[in-house]
């Protein structure tokens, strides 16, 4: 009740200055793990170069494209495939199959196809985002009590009206916890994708600053990473806050 | 003979329905041993007048539903079929609008745009007069822009029944649709369905396990046997509304289907 009361802010400052303490006392190298001090240093430092922001932005325009492109192609065809039983047994055993295949596998493809550039960036995260999010719709749509689907047969509701007044609504409280889950992985990969190929991002900024010996800047990009990603799963929370989304968490 | 027939709304003749269970499938709870058809309706046979609420009783599992979902044009029998109007049934149709045992309410929907639903067809102005005028038939006037998941049970209930009505269907099929209520709103449900009987020019179909609830409203009751369900009694229930069920002939009724049932207690 104290703590809850004391909010967030004093545990981080708890956390730091623990971390501070224990790599003080214990005489950690700076180069193995920095401390906090430095490591505001650098993130203050990157911050008035610019550095932190235009990697940022591009590590996010490429998630924003690739997650988007995933987006609008995956759950429409999660919805046909959740809906038409010969499109599932066509489809369903290469989706199944592609979808454990780690996207940093298709870096070599990537690279292959795309060159270097965002391109194959974008393409890495579209492929982590895209298989989950078609297995996740397509469960989804599986999961819709039948006695919906009734009563828009009854309804006289046919064909696209079917989809997006009640497939899609029914399926949306699931596919918007599958966004997030998503998203994080896509947050996840992205900083893999930029340590090849490309010379910006916060994956490039880490992998940069780590051959300059720079440990500091490392733990200050991931400190950035972290809180981006906070951001990014807040905002899609924001989702399901929707009124016409929040009858399944009442439900539950 | 011609003539008889087109008087009655609903003819059903000989329905059958039997599941196979699939040999892959092993069920160890399943009633029925694998391989083996799995009779659920056994020649069901009875015709409904326009106009009659029929209600439907029978011992749990018997398989109301499934004539429910039959007659509904949700399922398609085995053998035998089922005409409305004289058409055979084969599918279901907005004309014939059925109220299920499971909330059938669009949860990501408020009451207001559910009901609206039914008004396709009606242009904007006029759709939502009639909205609001069924709202207010059901009792949910100041509930119009609540989610049903902000509504009680017989709200809910109320709500889908006005879903059903606006469409000034031909048929209400409604299958064991207060059973999920507590006991008073069980009640106060039964006497709204008497008084939406009389407002309006329809035939029902009314499936339910409470027999009072049978004795209450229909002018019609058919009694199903055990599973593989038969009509086991049909008759008909002249009793002007509001009934009293402690009256001497429902009693009488009531103390019939009892012992029909195989039940031995006191009234």
């Amino acid at each position: 009740m104290v703590l809850k009361k004391a909010g967030l802010f004093p545990i981080v400052l708890a956390i730091l200055l623990l971390w501070h303490l224990v790599t003080a006392a214990l005489n950690v190298p700076e180069f193995m793990f920095p401390r906090p001090l430095s490591v505001a240093g650098a993130l203050w430092e990157m911050l008035k170069n610019g550095e932190l922001y235009r990697n940022s932005v591009s590590s996010l325009f490429r998630v924003t494209v690739g997650f988007y492109l995933a987006v609008v192609t995956a759950i429409p065809m999660g919805l046909l495939i959740g809906r038409q039983r010969c499109l599932r047994t066509i489809l369903n055993p290469l989706v199944q199959f592609l979808r454990p295949i780690s996207p940093l596998a298709w870096i070599p493809m990537a690279l292959m196809w795309f060159g270097i550039g965002d391109k194959p960036a974008i393409f890495l995260i579209f492929l982590s985002s895209f298989f989950p999010l078609v297995v996740f719709t397509t469960s989804s749509v599986l999961n819709i009590r039948t006695t919906y689907l009734r009563v828009a047969e009854n309804f006289g509701l046919k064909g696209f009206k079917v989809y997006m007044k009640v497939i899609l609504p029914a399926a949306l409280p699931e596919i918007i916890t599958a966004l997030r889950i998503t998203l994080g992985t896509a947050w996840l990969v992205i900083v893999a994708a930029e340590m090849i190929a490309v010379k910006s991002g916060l994956g490039y900024l880490i992998i940069d600053a780590r051959n300059s010996l720079r440990m500091d800047m490392v733990v200050a990009g991931m400190v950035v990473i972290g809180t981006v990603g906070l951001i990014l799963d807040y905002m899609v929370r924001l989702l399901e806050r929707m009124p016409s989304v929040e009858w399944s968490r009442m439900r539950r | 003979m011609e003539q008889d027939e087109t008087l009655n709304k609903i003819e059903v003749r000989g329905l059958k329905k039997s599941y196979i269970e699939r040999r892959t499938k092993k069920r160890f709870f399943s009633q029925c041993r694998p391989q083996e058809d799995c009779k659920v309706l056994d020649g069901l046979t009875f015709s409904i007048p326009s106009g009659t609420f029929a209600c439907f009783i029978g011992p749990s599992g018997c398989g109301k539903s499934t004539m429910f979902r039959i007659v509904s044009g949700f399922e398609r029998p085995s053998e035998g079929s089922v005409l409305i109007d004289g058409q055979e049934v084969t599918g279901p149709s907005n004309r014939h609008v059925c109220v299920f045992q499971e909330d059938g309410l669009f949860p990501w929907l408020t009451a207001r745009q559910n009901i609206a639903m039914g008004t396709e067809g009606l242009k904007g102005q006029q759709a939502r007069e009639e909205v609001e005028e069924y709202l207010e038939l059901v009792g949910l006037s100041g509930f119009g822009d609540h989610y049903p998941h902000e509504l009680s049970g017989g709200m809910r209930r109320r709500a889908e029944v006005a879903r059903a009505l606006i469409t000034n269907p031909d048929i209400l099929f409604m299958d064991e649709p207060f059973g999920a209520l507590d006991f008073v709103t069980r009640l106060q449900m039964r006497e709204e369905m008497v008084n939406v009987h009389q407002m309006f020019d329809m035939t029902i179909l009314f499936i339910t396990h409470d027999i009072d609830e049978a004795l209450q409203l229909g002018d019609r009751i058919i009694m199903l046997s055990d599973r593989p369900a038969k009509v086991a009694w049909d008759m008909e229930i002249h009793e002007p509304h509001p009934r009293d069920l402690s009256a001497g002939d429902l009693r009488q009724i009531r103390k019939e289907i009892y012992h029909k049932m195989g039940l031995h207690v006191a009234l």
